[in-house]
C-alpha cells in the first residue's frame, strides 16, 4: 500500500517539476555562468602570457590561417540562427521545420570539426606543437601555441557536448517529449549552443588575428 | 498537527520506510528523494572523515620522535598529508554540510518538497562518489602522492605519483559541487512555500545561497585548474613549466581564486547551522537577521578577492600584497559582524546548554580564534615568518575544524531527532564533546606554538629542540580521537536504539519541527503554516 502511495507521489512530483519552465531556464544560465568561468581562467592565463611576450604571441598568430577561422565564425553563426529560429518553428507547432533547422546545426557542428581537425593536423605537420623543433627556444610562442591547442581544444569538447545536446533534442522532438507546449530543453539547448558560440567568436581575435 | 490525524495518502510515510521504486540499497543509491540523497551524503562524507582522521591519527604517532616514530622514509609522511588534505578537503568538508544537512533540510525549511532538479540532485551524488574513487586510485599508480592538497606546479608535473589521476578525480568532484549549487540556488528561487518570502528564510538556507554562488563561480576555476595540470602532465603543453616558458606563479594565483572562495564554501554552511542552533537554543529571536544574510553575502564577494594572502612569500610585487593584505583584513568584518550578531543573541536569552548548543558555543570560541589567527598571517611582515609553519596549520585547523566541522556535528546532535525520530544519549554525547574539545585545544593549540618556534610544515622529521611541544601535541590528538569515537558511537547507537524523540524535542520554531519526526517523503502532509517572521519565538509561545 506505501508502495503505491509512494509511487504516486512520485508521478506527482516528476509532473511538478517538468513543468517549471522558469526553474529549468534559471538552473541552465546558472550552468552557463559556470562555464563562462571556466574559460576566464584560461583568459586570464592568455591575458598575462601576452602582455608578457606581445612580439612571439603576434608571431604566433601570422601562423594562423584567418579565412579558415573566420570561416569556421560563420559556420556557427548559422548554426546559432537555425537553432534559435527553431525555437520559433516549434512554438508555432511546425515541428517538422523545427527538427530540420536542428538538424542543420548539428550539421554546422559538424563541419566546424572538420575544419578544425583540419586546421590542427596542418600545424602539426608544419612542426607547430608543444615540444617540437620548431618551437625550441622561442618561450612566447611556444605558450600561444600551448594555449592555442588548451583553448580550442576545450572548446573543441564543447561543441561536441552541443552536438549531443541537440542530438538529444531531435529524438526528443521526434519522440513527442519535446512540444510545443514543453519546449525548455530545446531552448535550453540552444542557450548552450549560443554560449560555444560566444566563446569562439571570443577566441577567433585572441588567435587568429592576434598576427 | 500530528500524523494520526492525516489520512493516509500519497507520500505519508516516512522517508525512511518509502523506498520508491527500487528497494534494499537500491532503495537508497537511486532516489531523487533529497532526504534520502542527504543521508547517502552523510553516510559518505563521514566514512571519509574517519579515513582522514586515521591519517592525521598516523601523522601525530609519526611525530612522537624527532627521527620520526613510525617511518625513516620521509615519502610515507607525504603521501599521509596529502591524502589527508585531499580527503578532509574535497571528500570531507566541502561536499558535508550542503550535501548531508543542506540537502535534507534546506527543502524542508522553506517548505519545499523537494529540490527544484532531483535527479540532478541524485547524479550530483553519484559524480561525488565517481571523483572520489578516481582521485583515490591514483594512490595505486606509479608512486605514492607526495604533492600536498595544493598540487603546485611545476613539482606536481615532475613527480613520479600519479597525479594526472588525482587531478581528475578533483575535477570530477568540482562539478558535483558546481550541480549542487546550481540546484540549490534553483531552488530557494522557485520552491519557496507560498508566504515563504525571501527575508522570512531561515538563515540555514541563506547561508546556503551565499555557498552556491561560490560553489557555481569558483569552483569552474579550479576546474580549468586541474584540467591545465592533467593536460600539462599527459601532453607536456608547458603552461606552467619555467623550462618552457610557463609561470608556475598563475598557477598558483589560479589555484587560490578558488581555494580561498572555497573555505568559504566550507564556513558559510556551518555559520548557517549556528544561526538554526543559536536561537533555538536561546529561546530568543536571532539577534540582527538582516545583518547575518548580508554578512553571508559579503562574504561570498570579499572572500572572492584575498586569494594571493597565500603567495605574500612568493614573489609578489609590494603594491599587490599591500592591496591583498588590506583585502585579507577587510573579509574578517563580515565575519565579526556574525560573532557579534550570535552573542548578542545570548543576551537575555534563557539559554539550555544541550548537546547541541555546547557545539555552537564552541564554535563560536574556536572559530574566533581561527579568524584572529587568520589576521595575524594576513598581516604581512608576520607572514614572512609565519608562512608554511605549524602556526597555518593550526589556524586553519581552527577554522575548519574547529569552525566548520564543530558546526556540522553540533548540527548532526540538533537534527538526529528530526532526521531519524530518535534521541541520543546525552551524558555520552556531553563527555564525547568534553573530550572533543579539550583534545582539540591541546593539538591544535600547542601547534600556534611550535609554529612560532620555527616548526615547518610538511616535515617528516624535526629538531630536537621541538620535541616536548610536540609530543604534547600528539598526545592532544588522542584525546580529540577519543572524544570523537564516543561522539558517533552514542549518535550511530541511537540511529538505531535512541529513544522516540518527538516532533519537536527542542522547541524549534522553523518549519522542519513542524513536521513529524522522521519526515514523510512529501515533507509537508498540509501545507505549512509560515510563520510572520523567522525564529519567531514570541509568537510561538504566544499560541
Ligand atoms: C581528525 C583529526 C585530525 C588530525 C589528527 C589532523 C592532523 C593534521 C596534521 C598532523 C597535519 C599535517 C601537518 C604538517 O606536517 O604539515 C594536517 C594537515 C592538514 N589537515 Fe588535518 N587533522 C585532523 C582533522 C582535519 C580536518 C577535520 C580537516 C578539514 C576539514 C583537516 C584538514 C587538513 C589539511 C587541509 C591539511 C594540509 C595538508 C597539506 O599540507 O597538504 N584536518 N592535519
Ligand atoms: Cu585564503
Amino acid at each position: 500500500m506505501s508502495d503505491v502511495a509512494a509511487e504516486a507521489g512520485r508521478a506527482e512530483h516528476a509532473h511538478e517539476e517538468h513543468r517549471d519552465y522558469e526553474g529549468a531556464k534559471l538552473g541552465m544560465w546558472l550552468f552557463l555562468l559556470s562555464e563562462c568561468m571556466l574559460f576566464g581562467g584560461l583568459f586570464v592565463l592568455y591575458a598575462m602570457y601576452r602582455a608578457d611576450h606581445p612580439r612571439a604571441f603576434s608571431a604566433g598568430g601570422s601562423h594562423m590561417d584567418a579565412i579558415l577561422g573566420v570561416a569556421n565564425t560563420l559556420v556557427l553563426l548559422t548554426g546559432s540562427f537555425a537553432v534559435a529560429s527553431s525555437i520559433t518553428a516549434l512554438q508555432r507547432g511546425r515541428r517538422k521545420l523545427a527538427m530540420g533547422l536542428v538538424g542543420t546545426t548539428i550539421l554546422t557542428g559538424v563541419a566546424f570539426m572538420i575544419v578544425k581537425a583540419v586546421e590542427w593536423s596542418g600545424h602539426i605537420r608544419q612542426g607547430y606543437f608543444p615540444h617540437s623543433h620548431l618551437l625550441q627556444g622561442k618561450p612566447g610562442e611556444q605558450l600561444f601555441f600551448s594555449l592555442y591547442y588548451v583553448m580550442t581544444g576545450l572548446h573543441g569538447l564543447h561543441v561536441i557536448a552541443g552536438i549531443a545536446v541537440l542530438t538529444a533534442a531531435l529524438i526528443l522532438m521526434a519522440r513527442g517529449k519535446v512540444t510545443q507546449e514543453h519546449f525548455v530543453f530545446l531552448e535550453n539547448a540552444a542557450l548552450y549552443w549560443h554560449l560555444v558560440d560566444i566563446i569562439w567568436i571570443f577566441l577567433l581575435p585572441l588567435f587568429y588575428l592576434a598576427a | 498537527m500530528t500524523t494520526s490525524e492525516a489520512p493516509p495518502r500519497a507520500g505519508a510515510a516516512s522517508y525512511l520506510e518509502d523506498h520508491g521504486r527500487f528497494s534494499g540499497i537500491f532503495g537508497w543509491i537511486f532516489s531523487t528523494d533529497h532526504k534520502r540523497i542527504g543521508i547517502l551524503y552523510l553516510v559518505s562524507t563521514l566514512f571519509f572523515f574517519f579515513v582522514g582522521m586515521s591519517l592525521g591519527f598516523l601523522m601525530r604517532l609519526q611525530m612522537l620522535s624527532p627521527h620520526g616514530e613510525l617511518f625513516k622514509n620521509a615519502d610515507y609522511y607525504n603521501a599521509l598529508f596529502t591524502l589527508h588534505g585531499v580527503i578532509m578537503i574535497f571528500l570531507f568538508i566541502i561536499p558535508a554540510v550542503p550535501g548531508s544537512l543542506g540537502n535534507f533540510f534546506m527543502p524542508i525549511m522553506i517548505g519545499a518538497k523537494d529540490v527544484a532538479f532531483p535527479r540532478l540532485n541524485l547524479l550530483s551524488w553519484w559524480l561525488y562518489v565517481t571523483g572520489a574513487v578516481i582521485a583515490l586510485a591514483s594512490l595505486f599508480g606509479s608512486g605514492l602522492p607526495d604533492t600536498g592538497w595544493t598540487f603546485y606546479a611545476p613539482y606536481s608535473l615532475r613527480t613520479h605519483a600519479d597525479i594526472p589521476m588525482a587531478v581528475f578525480g578533483v575535477f570530477v568532484l568540482g562539478f558535483s559541487s558546481i550541480l549542487t549549487g546550481i540546484n540549490f540556488i534553483t531552488t530557494m528561487h522557485r520552491m519557496r512555500a507560498p508566504g515563504m518570502g525571501w527575508f522570512k528564510m531561515p538563515l540555514f538556507p541563506w547561508a546556503l545561497y551565499a555557498t552556491s554562488w561560490v560553489q557555481v563561480l569558483a569552483t569552474p576555476v579550479l576546474g580549468i585548474t586541474m584540467l591545465l595540470i592533467f593536460v600539462e602532465r599527459i601532453f607536456h603543453v608547458g603552461i606552467f613549466n619555467p623550462a618552457m616558458g610557463g609561470d608556475p606563479l598563475l598557477y598558483q594565483h589560479l589555484f587560490w581564486m578558488y581555494s580561498h572562495p572555497a573555505v568559504y564554501i566550507m564556513i558559510l554552511p556551518a555559520m548557517g547551522l549556528i544561526s538554526e542552533m543559536i536561537p533555538t537554543f536561546a529561546h530568543r529571536t536571532i539577534f540582527g537577521y538582516g545583518a547575518i544574510v548580508w554578512s553571508s553575502m559579503g562574504i561570498a564577494l570579499l572572500g572572492s578577492l584575498v586569494w594571493a594572502h597565500h603567495m605574500f612569500t612568493s614573489g609578489l610585487s609590494d603594491a599587490a600584497a599591500t592591496v591583498f593584505s588590506l583585502l585579507t583584513f577587510l573579509v574578517a568584518v563580515p565575519s565579526a559582524i556574525k560573532v557579534f550578531n550570535w552573542t548578542a543573541t545570548l543576551y537575555k536569552g534563557s539559554i539550555a546548554l544541550e548537546p547541541p548548543m555546547l557545539y555552537a558555543l564552541s564554535f563560536i570560541f574556536l572559530f574566533s580564534v581561527g579568524g584572529l589567527t587568520g589576521l595575524i598571517l594576513g598581516a604581512l611582515a608576520l607572514n614572512v615568518m609565519l608562512h608554511d609553519t605549524y602556526f597555518v596549520v593550526a589556524h586553519f585547523h581552527y577554522v575548519i575544524f574547529g569552525g566548520a566541522a564543530f558546526a556540522f556535528f553540533g548540527a548532526l546532535h540538533y537534527w538526529l531527532p528530526k532526521m531519524f525520530g530518535r534521541m541520543y544519549n546525552r551524558s555520552a554525547a556531553y563527555i564525547g564533546w568534553a573530550l572533543l574539545f579539550t583534545g582539540f585545544n591541546l593539538l591544535y593549540f600547542t601547534m600556534f606554538v611550535l609554529g612560532v618556534m620555527g616548526m615547518p610544515r610538511r616535515y617528516a622529521f624535526y629538531l630536537p629542540r621541538f620535541q616536548t611541544p610536540q609530543v604534547i601535541a600528539t598526545v592532544g590528538s588522542w584525546i580529540m580521537i577519543a572524544g570523537i569515537l564516543v561522539v558517533f558511537t552514542n549518535l550511530i547507537v541511537s540511529v538505531f536504539k535512541g529513544e522516540k524523540a518527538g516532533d519537536n524535542p527542542w522547541g524549534g520554531v522553523t518549519l522542519e519541527w513542524q513536521i513529524p519526526s522522521p519526515p514523510p517523503t512529501e515533507n509537508f502532509l498540509e501545507p505549512p503554516t509560515i510563520p510572520e517572521k523567522a525564529y519567531d519565538f514570541e509568537g510561538a509561545f504566544a499560541s
